[in-house]
């Protein structure tokens, strides 16, 4: 049943990532100041909204683990910030790429920059001390801990753009914006469908990560069961 | 600017798919790993359970 889902969520995420492909390179107009390179957007932005979105389901499951116990809800928490961690260093690289060209540095220490490569770096982490600890309900319980330490830094990441003045640029999506229109609808309905694509990529590498954690738990479970 | 700026683009791109690909790689190869590691170990117990 999964097998057939993940099958079905890729089929639909393919189909719209083709569709949107298509029409980020030949259908939309260049951006009239930036030219080409505003096309980056398309997968800056989206990229950085699945991973803010799986760090928040993360923490989720990771409450659910803490109020239940449940360790199928942690497996699906490690599934979760294992891919959200590969999309948010898609953010971070085509981030810095699109900074060579506009602000002609690779990098540069300002709020959201630097609160977005916390985020990485402590989930990076979480996923580090996961490896470390073979007791099961310990890896849990620290993992859960280390989820809402790290959702924190996202808040911080989601709110630097309004709380700080940076050289990133300010929100100018219309439902951060209260509904104004800081870039063209178009566009606007583009990105929105490009998050749409990698959020169902994401959900099928999520199912997954997922499948591979049950099994990692039944040979645990097989190999504790053998030696007692 | 203009040859720069899609230069530029196609590095962005690029990247972006690099990474999502050397991660469905590694998510292939320990899924492999997985799969045999659990068939190694079903067969250690059965064996440990006909003797």
């Amino acid at each position: 049943m999964r097998e057939k889902l993940v099958v079905a969520f890729v089929a639909l995420g393919a189909i719209l990532l083709a569709y949107n492909l298509y029409q980020i390179f030949l259908v939309l107009p260049d951006e009239a100041a930036q030219g080409y390179i505003y096309r980056i957007i398309y997968f800056h932005v989206p990229a950085a909204m699945v991973a803010m979105l799986g760090f928040f389901a993360a923490l989720v499951c990771s409450v659910w683990y803490l109020a239940g116990g449940d360790l199928r809800f942690d497996s699906f928490a490690a599934s979760i910030v294992e891919v959200s961690v590969v999309f948010a260093t898609v953010n971070l690289v085509t981030g810095s790429i699109w900074a060579r060209v506009e602000w002609g540095i690779w990098w540069t220490w300002d709020y959201r920059l630097t609160s977005q490569l916390v985020c990485v770096l402590i989930f990076a982490g979480y996923l580090i001390m996961r490896r470390a600890i073979d007791e099961p309900t310990q890896r849990a319980r620290l993992s859960a801990a280390l989820t809402i330490f790290g959702c924190f830094d996202a808040v911080i990441v989601w709110k630097s753009i309004e709380w700080f003045r940076n050289n990133h640029p300010g929100p100018v999506l219309s439902f951060r914006t209260g509904g104004e229109q800081r870039m063209d609808p178009a566009m606007e309905h583009q990105l929105f469908l490009n998050a749409l694509a990698l959020l169902i990529m994401a959900v099928a590498l999520t199912l997954v990560r997922a499948r591979q954690e049950s099994t990692a738990r039944e040979i645990d479970s097989l190999r504790r069961a053998a030696h007692v | 600017m203009e040859a720069r700026n899609f230069t530029f683009m196609f590095y962005g791109f690029l990247a972006a798919w690099l990474i999502v690909l050397v991660y469905i790689v590694s998510l292939a190869r320990r899924g492999a790993r997985l799969t045999k590691e659990l068939e190694d170990v079903k067969q250690l117990v059965a064996s440990g359970q006909k003797s």
